[in-house]
């Protein structure tokens, strides 16, 4: 059975102030095997992130189904999910990366790492959540001396890992990538795409979309291109 | 399609969030009006400017407004002034008498009973252990010329607390997770400055171990260090002690920070709900448009 399912999804977006309707993604469907890795490709405005984004509940799908097999809930329509619902897959099953930190200001880089594993761990684990926070800081060669720095200094790259981080310490049975490499430089990239095949190896079920082709070489399952809002 | 059905019998998470899971407040249809109402602003979908009446001039601050609160979340509502954010807030609270509409609290009646039509001495009783309220204005919540232990004390004895030794500690406990110095605890707040003030506030709301707070504009008018700290105060506070919070603000800023999900309110009407984020990414309402383009 497929982990995810995606059943005729469109989503537009309507603005007031210009009166007009901007098409995000149309009549879009395909599905996620446990363990696969999926790869959307596509010019930027193709409405590859707002697939994802629609996964995620950052935007309010509008027409169609995503069915997920949820550990909790059974198998459930994310359109349609109650807003607790959504967030608790956030906290416990679903992950999302992307290229931008959404860190809370005035948190250690450790802190927020830290934050996300108390969640799926419970604040009554903290020694194990604390444990398993370095472990992970570690694994993503986040220098020591950072650990107690805002992050709002870091590179790009050192940016992203702490988000992939974060977003991996709570082992979600589904992690949504959204070009997770855009900005990074060569070097970075390929880190990225090592810890991408390591994830995969460990047999997490990734949804990821790249602008850049060559990324994406070898490493996906399944492979779709994006144009003008509908999947080639 | 209600996906709570589908969850298999017998099969209990540890952490009961998002399925079979009840509200600690609930609120149903609840209004509130400035004047008697006429048949024109009294019928269904009657036409109003903006929140008054042009036949009789009464003010529907809050507007069949319906919303829940679960445990250990933040719910904001956002919405310019004189949206009715406020007004909501002070029905929940008792400070101003609900025109109509159902409350229910989870540590009242099991949540069965409408708080709303409960007696006087209930309502003191719900407003003293089941609600913890911080004003926008200090001089609301404290009382500026009593010691700031005094204020705690106040508020446990109104919910019947009388040994002194115990509230002196209870006192200084919270005054110290709130950054206050032990060495002004004996000081009146009227000393303090305006981000102190708060942070007695809520020390004060917390003193009976509330499992619901309330929190009405709180940073409004503090400079932007003292905001973050108290906004980092309240952050603590919900990791620490588990407990729920409605936070009124016109600041999407803070609302961003706090919020796990967040209501819309224009005209004493909550025109939109959602998470957090899909709210600012996604807004889907013209007013809400405008609100979110507007931050910085």
């Amino acid at each position: 059975m497929a982990l995810l399912s995606i059943e005729h999804l469109s989503k537009s977006f309507t603005l007031h102030r210009v009166g007009r309707r901007i098409q995000g993604c149309e009549d879009v469907s395909f599905s996620i095997q446990p363990g696969e890795f999926v790869g959307i490709t596509g010019r930027s405005g193709s409405g590859k992130s707002t697939i994802l984004r629609c996964i995620w509940r950052t935007n309010l799908p509008e027409a169609g189904r995503i069915l997920y097999d949820s550990e909790r809930f059974g198998l459930v329509d994310l359109c349609t999910a109650t807003q607790r619902q959504m967030l608790y897959l956030r906290a416990y099953e679903l992950g999302y990366v992307s290229q931008f930190l959404s860190a809370l200001p005035r948190q250690t880089a450790y802190e927020i790492v830290l934050k996300s594993a108390l969640e799926a761990f419970g604040v009554d684990d903290r020694a194990h959540a604390e444990a398993e926070t370095e472990r992970m800081l570690r694994h993503f060669d986040l220098d020591e001396e950072l650990w107690e720095l805002y992050p709002r200094t870091f590179s790009g790259g050192e940016k992203l890992r702490l988000n992939i981080a974060a977003a991996m310490i709570k082992r979600p049975r589904l992690l949504l990538l959204d070009e997770p490499t855009a900005s990074l430089d060569d070097a970075s990239k390929l880190k990225v795409r090592e810890l991408i095949e390591q994830l995969k190896d460990q047999g997490t079920t990734m949804l990821g979309i790249f602008h850049d082709l060559a990324f994406m070489e070898g490493l996906c399952d399944h492979e779709f291109n994006m144009q003008q809002g509908v999947l080639a | 399609m209600s996906a709570s059905t589908q969850l298999a019998d017998g099969v209990r998470d540890a952490r009961p969030f998002g399925a079979d899971e009840e509200p600690c407040l609930s609120v149903r249809h609840l209004s509130k009006r400035f004047g008697a109402g006429c048949p024109h602003c009294l019928a269904p979908d009657a036409k109003l400017e903006r929140n008054v009446c042009p036949v009789c001039g009464t003010v529907h601050a809050v507007r069949d407004a319906n919303l829940d609160v679960y445990p250990a979340e933040i719910v904001g509502i956002v919405g310019e002034s004189g949206s009715g954010k406020s007004t909501l807030m002070k029905c929940l609270y008792f400070d101003e008498r609900a025109t109509e509409g159902e409350v229910r609290v989870a540590p009242y009646d099991g949540g069965a009973a409408n708080v709303l039509e409960a007696s006087p001495q209930h309502k003191r009783r719900i407003r003293n252990t089941v609600f913890g309220m911080v004003y926008q204005n200090p001089y609301l919540g404290l009382r500026m010329d009593f010691s700031s232990l005094s204020n705690i004390a106040e508020q446990m004895i109104a919910a019947g607390s009388r040994q002194v030794g115990a509230m002196r500690d209870r006192g200084e406990e919270l005054l110290e997770r709130v950054n206050i110095p032990l060495s002004r605890a004996k000081d009146a707040p009227r000393l303090f400055s305006g981000g102190m003030q708060q942070r007695v506030q809520i020390a004060k709301a917390l003193s009976n171990n509330p499992p619901i707070l309330l929190l009405d504009e709180v940073t409004t008018g503090l400079d932007l260090s003292v905001q973050a700290a108290v906004l980092d105060l309240i952050q603590q506070i919900r990791r620490d002690f588990d407990v729920s919070m409605l936070v009124v603000s016109h600041d999407l800023g803070v609302i961003r920070m706090l919020a796990d999900r967040t209501l819309v309110m224009l005209d004493g009407r909550i025109i939109e709900s959602g998470l957090t984020d899909q709210i600012l990414e996604d807004p889907q309402h013209s007013y809400t448009q405008q609100l979110v383009y507007s931050l910085l």
